[in-house]
């Protein structure tokens, strides 16, 4: 091992062979992450003809479409105007059941999406959920369900980050204001929220991104609804490879409009901050209006969050006593697909894992430290993002095309790349973020005390960002289990634990309720146990550290 | 009346007590300084008195009101925080004119306070600056405009010299009280820097480990010190540990170490107690050679320092005492390792009792 790491130390100091590792990067990233999407549309251009010959396909596709983004942007913005007061109360509160209410706020986010979607259609339109209490199903499936699933999924999201962002905000501006005259309200927003924008404007982007991309889950509950995905999923279902086409390539150029929309315009925008009503304002300082807020808050998220997220544990349970577990057990039925699925899952979370390390390590390098040039490394850097806000679906189809093209690719070999492109982004970003907080005198000290490249990279920068790479890690892998939008584009064969929990959901595999709860259950309790030993791990490694 | 009054105030944060009964009174139109090493309560006692937290215990009274349960945006004050604390998303002007737009102020009111404000802090020329734009000093001003105009009576400043080189430390540290004293306000100042208090105060309150050691004017702290940490912490000050051998009617006896003896000006001590003698360096005396005369110490020069119009001595008695000196340039020079003859006297010795923890545990600063 000393003479490999040897071998690398020298190896490290030739710039040639430094040129080569980042020139690799880039050239994967070109050639595996950002190309392909874009040319498997541009080479099947003119199947999209096949749209304008159909008005009332044309006419489908166009609602999906804008469906999609209403969803999207509509779901943002409530994330935003629940979600603050809920992230404000968590981190500014002193009450000791906070830590608690905190935890609870990320079980939407740890539970599988597809789990996630079929516990809100038992809740909001099965006859066992929220709909007994009125005689019928309160909520049906459609587009009023694919919005209350898309809040759930991504209120977490906003809280989080706006957590962090609150937390981590100096709150002597705040009392700059308060002892300037400010009331509570009115230094909260004009010079509070103000400070915060770019975190909120983040968070509203992440929550975007979020419900734009979301397929498997958003699928069992649309009924017959179409927005985007959906539309996609129905057309290559049908063989209407023009539609599937011409929705992929809008939905991909808009979303990427729009987040450069947002990058461009979101700092320049000014919030109202001169104009006071210092009266009304007054008012909503009080603290009768500030429990009341509060409350509201999180009654919202008990009744249209939590209550609907763990609502699948019911049939679960039920499935444990009844003979349904020993079926799954002995894989009897539909059973003996779904251990394979699973396996599947997890078997590629961790390998898009270890490729997105290898691969996302020098990349992320390259934009933290600029190693291509300062304007090189800010494109790069922008690029980088774009298969994050991009539907993971619309992604899939493009990366489908594209390697279709070479008949002797497999679908395994199909599905690795669409789920690395998926991922990709979300670790180059976690590390590049890591390495620039890495003070570079640290680099500069041990180069200058004799350490190669690769001694300063293994002995300096990994140490001490060995958190954020397990916590990347992490996120890339349940990303990567979670993906059920582009497997469905690329695959046909092939079927992940989410895909086939949908097809059961959608009745195309014949499972029974107590089959599909006890699924989703597996799917969850697997889930946080990986969960849970990957932050054990990564708790034990940042003590040591 | 105070304008301000604490009242056997007393303020935790989980195990640590940060202030510990204190009370004090701040009269009206006067500048107090609260003065202390970090961590002794005297910036936790500032945001007290201005709502930013809430006692634990006591009363806090403001311009003759009880205000522990008015917030600080009702208190009528003005805050200038360590670090400034300027809006950064707004300008200058909008940062000082923030306070009278808050609570409804007319515009021409506000524009003319405002005006008035950065005409005083002498930034006219750069209200439509941001602060990203602006050096330390300037920083400062508008942080000071920014409480000023905010339009109470009472100004608290938190280490609002903290942030800036030492030259314009001393340039502003006139300036603010100048300021203060014009407008009429009362004025409660935390520093750590005692040469800063004792220059800007009218009165100095020096605290440690969350209470108060001693309340007094600038002039009286330094020349009477009640305690010994009083007394190092304010000023340099020479100490010598001794036992008392005689007791007369208006004067003791004190042997040192080494067996000297030293006659000090005080009553209240028995005999065969162990004491503590303090003596200010600018009030030693030294005399080339050995000469026989009472209240005097033999030794020879270890080290000077040349600081402009004095020089200080360090001079290592016979007994291993280290003491300083210092001594007006105009007077007798010396070289190191001078015989010198030190003389301490008796007027201008202090004596405490013997500290139980011991000394050197006395003198620690935090």
């Amino acid at each position: 091992m000393e003479r490999f790491e040897k071998t690398l130390d020298l190896l490290s100091s030739k710039p040639s062979i430094r040129y080569l590792v980042y020139g690799s990067s880039i050239v994967f990233f070109f050639a595996l992450i950002l190309v392909p999407p874009i040319l498997g549309i541009i080479l099947k251009w003119d199947l999209m003809g096949q749209i304008f010959e159909n008005p009332s396909l044309m006419s489908r596709a166009t609602s999906a479409i804008y469906s999609s983004f209403a969803i999207a942007i509509f779901v943002a913005t409530i994330d935003l105007i629940f979600g603050l007061p809920m992230a404000w109360f968590i981190a500014r509160g002193k009450l000791r059941w906070l830590d608690i209410l905190d935890t609870f706020v990320d079980i939407p986010f740890i539970i599988p999406t597809v789990a996630l979607g079929y516990s809100l259609l038992l809740f909001w339109s099965g006859s066992g959920g929220i709909s007994s209490l009125f005689g019928r199903g309160l909520v049906s499936p459609g587009w009023l369900l694919i919005i209350l699933l898309h809040f759930t999924f991504s209120y977490p999201v906003v809280v989080r980050v706006m957590v962090g962002e609150i937390l981590d905000y100096e709150q002597l501006y705040e009392e700059g204001a308060r002892t300037s005259g400010a009331p509570p309200f009115t230094a909260a927003r004009t010079v509070t929220l103000p400070i915060l924008k770019q975190g909120i404007i983040a968070s509203f982007i992440l929550a975007f991104a979020r419900s734009l991309s979301e397929t498997g889950a958003t699928l069992m509950v649309a009924g017959t609804f179409e927005n985007g995905p959906i539309f996609i999923n129905n057309a290559k279902n049908l063989g209407y490879e023009g539609p599937l086409i011409f929705v992929s390539f809008v939905l991909i150029a808009v979303a990427c409009a729009i987040f450069a929309i947002i990058k461009l315009l979101g700092p320049r925008l000014r919030m109202p901050v001169r104009k006071v009503w210092p009266d009304t304002e007054r008012v909503l300082s009080g603290r009768g209006i500030a429990g009341l807020r509060d409350g509201v808050s999180i009654w919202i998220f008990l009744v249209l969050i939590l209550a609907p997220s763990l609502f699948v544990v019911l049939p679960a349970v039920n499935a444990l006593t009844s003979g349904t577990f020993g079926q799954a057990v002995t894989g009897a039925g539909v059973w003996s697909v779904y251990w394979q699925s699973l396996v599947l899952s997890y078997a590629l979370g961790a390998v898009v894992t270890v490729l997105n390390i290898i691969a996302g390590l020098p990349m992320a390098l390259l934009i933290a430290r600029k190693k291509a040039g300062k304007l090189p490394s800010a494109i790069l850097d922008i690029l980088v993002n774009v298969p994050m806000v991009v539907p993971s679906i619309a992604l899939g189809v493009s990366i489908g095309l594209f390697w279709k093209n070479f008949a002797f690719f497999p679908e395994l070999g199909l599905l690795i790349f669409a789920h690395l492109s998926i991922t990709y982004p979300y670790f180059v970003r976690a590390m590049s973020a890591a390495i620039e907080r890495v003070n570079i005198d640290l680099e500069d000290s041990a180069r200058i005390l004799g350490g190669r490249p690769f001694t300063v990279f293994r002995t300096i920068i990994l140490p001490l960002t060995k958190y954020s790479l397990f916590a990347g890690a992490i996120m890339i892998f349940t990303r990567s289990v979670d993906e059920t939008g582009a497997t469905l584009a690329v695959v046909t064969k092939l079927k992940t634990a989410p895909v086939l929990l949908v097809s059961w959901v959608k009745g195309t595999v014949p499972a029974t309720p107590l089959d599909i709860g006890l699924g989703c259950g597996f799917l969850v309790v697997f889930s946080f146990i990986i969960l849970l030993t990957m932050r054990i791990l990564i708790r034990g490694e940042h003590r040591h550290a | 009346m105070p304008e301000v009054r604490l009242v056997n105030v007393s303020k935790k944060f989980g195990k640590i007590v940060a202030v510990d009964n204190v009370s004090l009174q701040v009269y009206d139109k006067e500048y107090v300084s609260l003065l202390g090493p970090s961590g002794c309560g005297k910036t936790t006692t500032l945001r007290l008195i201005a709502g930013l937290v809430d006692p634990d215990e006591g009363e806090i009274y403001i311009g003759g009101k009880l205000v522990n349960k008015v917030p600080p945006e009702d208190r009528g004050i003005g805050f200038v925080f360590q670090t400034f604390a300027l809006f950064p998303h707004m300008n200058a002007w909008d940062n000082i004119t923030y306070g009278p737009r808050v609570k409804g102020w007319d515009s021409e009111k506000t524009n003319n306070v405002a005006n008035e404000m950065l005409e005083m802090v002498k930034l006219a020329t750069r209200f439509d600056a941001y602060p990203r734009e602006l050096s330390g000093g300037m920083l400062q001003r508008v942080a000071l405009a920014r409480a000023l105009t905010a339009g109470g009576n009472l100004l608290l400043l938190d280490e609002p010299l903290g942030q800036l080189d030492a030259k314009i430390r001393l340039e502003l540290r006139y300036e603010l009280r100048r300021l203060v004293k014009d407008l009429g306000l009362t004025a409660v100042h935390v520093t750590h820097d005692q040469e800063e208090a004792l220059t800007i105060s009218d009165r100095i309150v020096v605290m440690r480990r969350g209470k108060i050691e001693q309340i007094g004017t600038p002039n009286g702290l330094y020349m009477k010190p009640k305690t010994i940490f009083v007394a190092n912490f304010v000023g340099e000050a020479n100490f010598m540990e001794g036992s008392v051998v005689k007791v007369e009617e208006k004067e003791i006896y004190v042997e040192t170490r080494g067996g000297f003896m030293v006659r000090v000006f005080e009553k209240g001590f028995e005999k065969g107690e162990m004491i503590v003698l303090t003596v200010r360096p600018e009030n030693t005396g030294l005399i080339k050679g050995e000469v026989k005369m009472k209240n005097c110490l033999f030794g020879s020069v270890e080290s000077l320092t040349f600081l402009g119009s004095l020089i200080r001595y360090h001079i290592r008695l016979d007994n291993q005492d280290l003491v300083v000196a210092k001594v007006p340039i105009s007077g007798s020079q010396f070289n190191i390792n001078d015989r010198i003859t030190v003389y301490f006297p008796p007027e201008n010795i202090l004596a405490y009792k013997y500290p139980e923890g011991g000394l050197r545990r006395e003198l620690e600063i935090e």
